[in-house]
């Protein structure tokens, strides 16, 4: 009998996408490719997250546009898609949160492609359509559990994320706890060394390694959304550093300029007010 | 007023295969000559090297100047030039700027200039130039004994020009200063500072396709497609 008893992953990927570039894209290959080569896992799905604009980070531009472009840049993938839940929220939302709801998205959906057709229990003719439905229904379910249970949601992301956790007050303990305990970390880092580091010198970390895939990326890919913001501020061409449909849509919309990189300057970013608040009451 | 001289930028090399690192060459080279004030960028050259040239893992020419095409579709102002791969043999670049400088002067609308008159244009006295487009690796490869031939290497500088795109781990102003004939051209040699660090390389994407990893958002879409559909870098030792 065939042992697939691989876990169905799906690469969840937060950040501000501010805007997307082929970085993040890559991201997800290289996250897929390596989690694939493991033999443990099938990546079935990834989703971009990009962060609501209640999150007050300097530069953020609405998400209305950054979800339109990270749209324009997934068009041509089989498996990524974005996915708008978060950007649209009112309030800044925690990681942990997002990931929480994707999970439970998943599982609500696992559930209703498992659960039995009703069964028909007329007599008379129905019987035999009854009984047939009845197998093909059981048969489905069994090749179901066969291979696997639920999809699992994995967060996708740079080193830099998984060295912010040591930022004070931009994350809370027990969300980190979370993330790396429920659900799992998949960091694509040039520098593993420090990666690993970073990991060793946290005991939360550290617990939950095994739950924290590091991924090395050969092949440095420098562009960041603030050079790429930097570049158009001066004219500069971003051609092939993010997907032309993107590349367009900035340029059609002006989207980058002085004036909106100046957005909430002056302005606490969210997780650091929400820090502090709870801290006064 | 002083009118921008018109500049045509050609990218000799491999494209084995072509990736947007070496797009990204032509649109930083671009940005910065403009950036100078002295220079408008009118077109841009890419010319796969020929077959003969014997580099290990080099895909046959038809392919290479395929996926360059497929690559430089959404482009409107770079072409792929199959000419170089077209020769019997390998030739040296110079000569390659030789071939494409009479090409460009044998294309000018000279007369037309002349007649209307216009401010805005170019103008019969602005001749084009053709600078020779790389990146910082290939500057120092000036350094290699008997890879260039002295006289060619001051040709290009003095005749030509170069363009040289920055690369990590590269120095380019330290090789100009450690080569006579280059320190003599120095002006001739613009130096593009690539603000975003890419270092997509053609061998990497080679190995990763030959193990069966992805390389999207590395190369055009269509370029990958073209790979995959005629089974290229597949296994070590292709054709």
């Amino acid at each position: 009998m065939e042992n697939s008893e691989k876990t169905e992953v799906v690469l969840l990927a937060c950040g501000s996408f501010n805007p997307i570039t082929n970085m993040h894209l890559r991201l997800f290959e290289l996250a897929k490719d390596y989690m694939n080569g493991t033999g443990k896992y099938e990546v079935i799905k990834g989703i971009i997250s990009p962060v609501g604009d209640a999150y007050k980070k300097k530069g953020l531009i609405s998400a209305h546009h950054r979800v339109i472009m990270a749209e324009l840049a997934t068009k041509n993938s089989k498996w990524l898609e974005v996915d708008t839940w978060e950007s649209l929220q009112q309030d800044w939302i925690e990681t942990a949160t997002v990931l929480r709801h994707h999970q439970e998205k998943l599982e609500a959906s696992s559930c209703d492609q498992q659960q039995d057709s009703p069964v028909l229990e007329r007599p008379g003719r129905k019987r035999k359509w009854a009984e047939q439905r009845q197998d093909f229904s059981q048969k489905k379910s069994l090749e179901q559990t066969k291979t696997k249970g639920v999809p699992k949601v994995k967060l996708l992301c740079g080193a830099d994320l998984l060295e912010s956790f040591g930022v004070p007050n931009l994350w809370k303990g027990e969300d980190i706890a979370k993330i790396v305990g429920d659900y799992g970390l998949i960091c694509i880092t040039r520098a593993g060394n420090d990666a690993q580091k970073f990991i060793y010198e946290s005991d939360v970390l550290w617990k939950h390694q095994n739950n924290i895939h590091l991924v090395n990326e050969w092949i440095t890919n420098d562009i960041s959304s603030t050079k790429i913001r930097r570049a158009l501020r001066r004219g500069q061409s971003i051609r092939y550093l993010v997907p032309d449909l993107v590349q367009e849509y900035i340029e059609k919309h002006s989207l980058y300029s002085s004036e909106s990189e100046e957005r909430n300057v002056g302005v606490i970013l969210a997780p650091l007010q929400r820090k502090t608040a709870e801290a006064d009451t | 007023m002083k009118s921008r001289i018109p500049v045509v930028l050609l990218a000799c090399g491999s494209f084995n295969p072509i990736t947007n690192m070496h797009l990204r060459l032509f649109e930083v080279a671009r940005d910065h000559l403009h950036q100078t004030g002295r220079y408008q960028v009118i077109g841009g050259i890419i010319s796969p090297v020929n077959d003969n040239y014997g580099k290990k893992d080099l895909v046959a020419a038809r392919h290479r100047v395929a996926m360059a095409r497929l690559a430089l579709q959404t482009s409107d102002w770079i072409q792929v030039d199959p000419w170089e791969s077209e020769q019997v043999q390998w030739m040296e670049t110079v000569k390659v700027l030789r071939h494409h400088h009479s090409e460009l002067l044998r294309s000018l609308p000279w007369k037309e200039g002349l007649d209307q008159g216009k401010v805005d244009s170019p103008g019969p006295a602005a001749v084009p130039e053709l600078k020779l487009l790389c990146g910082a690796d290939v500057l120092k490869t000036f350094q290699t004994p008997n890879l260039w031939k002295d006289k060619h290497i001051q040709e290009i500088v003095e005749k030509f020009g170069l363009v040289c795109v920055d690369r990590a781990g590269h120095d380019p102003k330290g090789y100009i200063l450690g080569s006579p004939i280059l320190q003599r051209y120095q002006d001739n040699i613009h130096l593009a500072r690539e603000p975003v660090q890419n270092e997509i390389s053609a061998t990497y994407i080679r190995r990763a396709l030959g193990q069966g990893q992805s390389v999207k958002y590395l190369l055009p879409d269509a370029v990958i497609a073209y790979i995959k559909e005629h089974d290229l870098y597949t296994s070590p030792g292709e054709e």
